[in-house]
């Protein structure tokens, strides 16, 4: 009883320590939130067409790529496919995160992973690995923000898009692969963090220049994951927890 | 309703089904063999490490620039510090190299 009242208390202040965590994202994310809604429209999607995609898809690389065969006219079912192809990092997202929100109620879970993006994900994992809690409401507070903005602003680029100035100079094009560096740098301290990003690196530059975007990514992800696998566990450090 | 409309549904489902698959198959196993979990803690910085490395292939002196200082924070300070002073150098350095 006394830790019940204890952790409805701290509630509110979990959903504030979300929301603090979302501004980097917020910040980094918005820039393709308006891109992609000035590309949508350049590309004879509507407005409200525009509106729906980052609504329900919620996820920017996969959205600019179905944008972009929009305006080339191929086939419905390779649209789908491609944007299928770009998300498929997700599952090792969904296997990862699983063990930290399995005890939710299966709501709650179903809205968990509809918002489980590449910031969402580490932010939570790391969390996670400094012995906190992921919990609903902190987890909410965290992805609410990115995704309202995502929305929205997505909706204003379609609307509004015209009047972008210099993204170049600007940097946006550069401010995602700087926020996931920074992401891929917090979890340093993890066993196989050095041999699991080289294997990763050198993997997904070689897919990247052979079988080519976006299995790339899905590649270089397993070729460390893979690797983490292979290696004797005493190297992973999975049994000496405590 | 419009074929965009329904590529857009179908796309929705496919990437919710990317979203959840991967738990969907774990879940199903009693328990997580120490190897397959070495191998999900491996996953944050696979993935991401993934995402970045390619766009090496492309960064100039402004870039890498930006990816240095990024570094070089991150010994000390926390995520947000480390954005910050990455954005900040990379916008510099633009004005400057091109």
């Amino acid at each position: 009883m006394a830790a019940e009242a204890i952790s409805e208390g701290r509630t509110g202040s979990d959903f504030w320590d979300g929301v603090r965590l979302s501004m980097p994202v917020v910040v980094a994310s918005a820039p393709f939130a308006i891109l992609f809604g000035t590309i949508a429209v350049d590309n004879g999607v509507s407005v409200l067409e525009a509106f729906l995609m980052s609504a329900m898809i919620y996820g920017g690389a996969s959205q600019m790529v179905g944008i972009e065969l929009f305006g080339q006219h191929v086939a419905p079912w390779l649209i789908v496919l491609s944007i299928f192809a770009v998300n498929f990092r997700h599952v090792l997202y969904s296997a990862g995160i699983g063990r930290r929100i399995a005890h939710w109620p299966l709501l709650q879970q179903a809205l968990g992973y509809f918002i489980l993006t590449d910031p969402q994900f580490a932010i939570a994992e790391a969390r996670a690995e400094s012995g906190r809690p992921v919990g609903f409401v902190w987890y909410l507070g965290l992805g609410l923000p990115v995704y309202v903005f995502w929305v929205i602003e997505s909706g204003l680029g379609a609307v509004f898009g015209k009047m972008i100035p210099d993204t170049h100079a600007l940097g946006i094009d550069f401010l995602l692969p700087i926020y996931f560096l920074g992401l891929v740098l917090g979890f340093r301290k993890r066993p196989l963090w050095a041999p699991v990003v080289a294997a990763s690196a050198v993997a997904s530059i070689i897919a990247y220049r052979t079988v080519g975007s976006p299995w790339h990514v899905s590649i270089g992800a397993l070729a460390g994951v893979l690797l983490a696998v292979i290696l004797p566990p005493h190297h992973s450090g999975v049994g000496k927890r405590p | 309703m419009s074929t965009t409309f329904w590529i857009i549904l179908a796309g929705a489902v496919a990437t919710y089904l990317t979203r959840i698959g991967g738990h969907l198959v774990i879940s199903r196993f009693e328990t997580i063999h120490p190897r397959v979990e070495a191998g999900l803690n491996a996953v944050p910085a696979a993935v991401l490490t993934a995402l970045v490395a390619p766009e090496l292939l492309h960064a100039g002196p402004a870039e890498w620039a930006a990816l240095i200082v990024t570094v070089l924070v991150s010994l000390r300070g926390g995520l947000m510090a480390m954005f910050l002073a990455g954005a900040a150098v990379l916008i510099v350095a633009r004005q400057f190299m091109g």
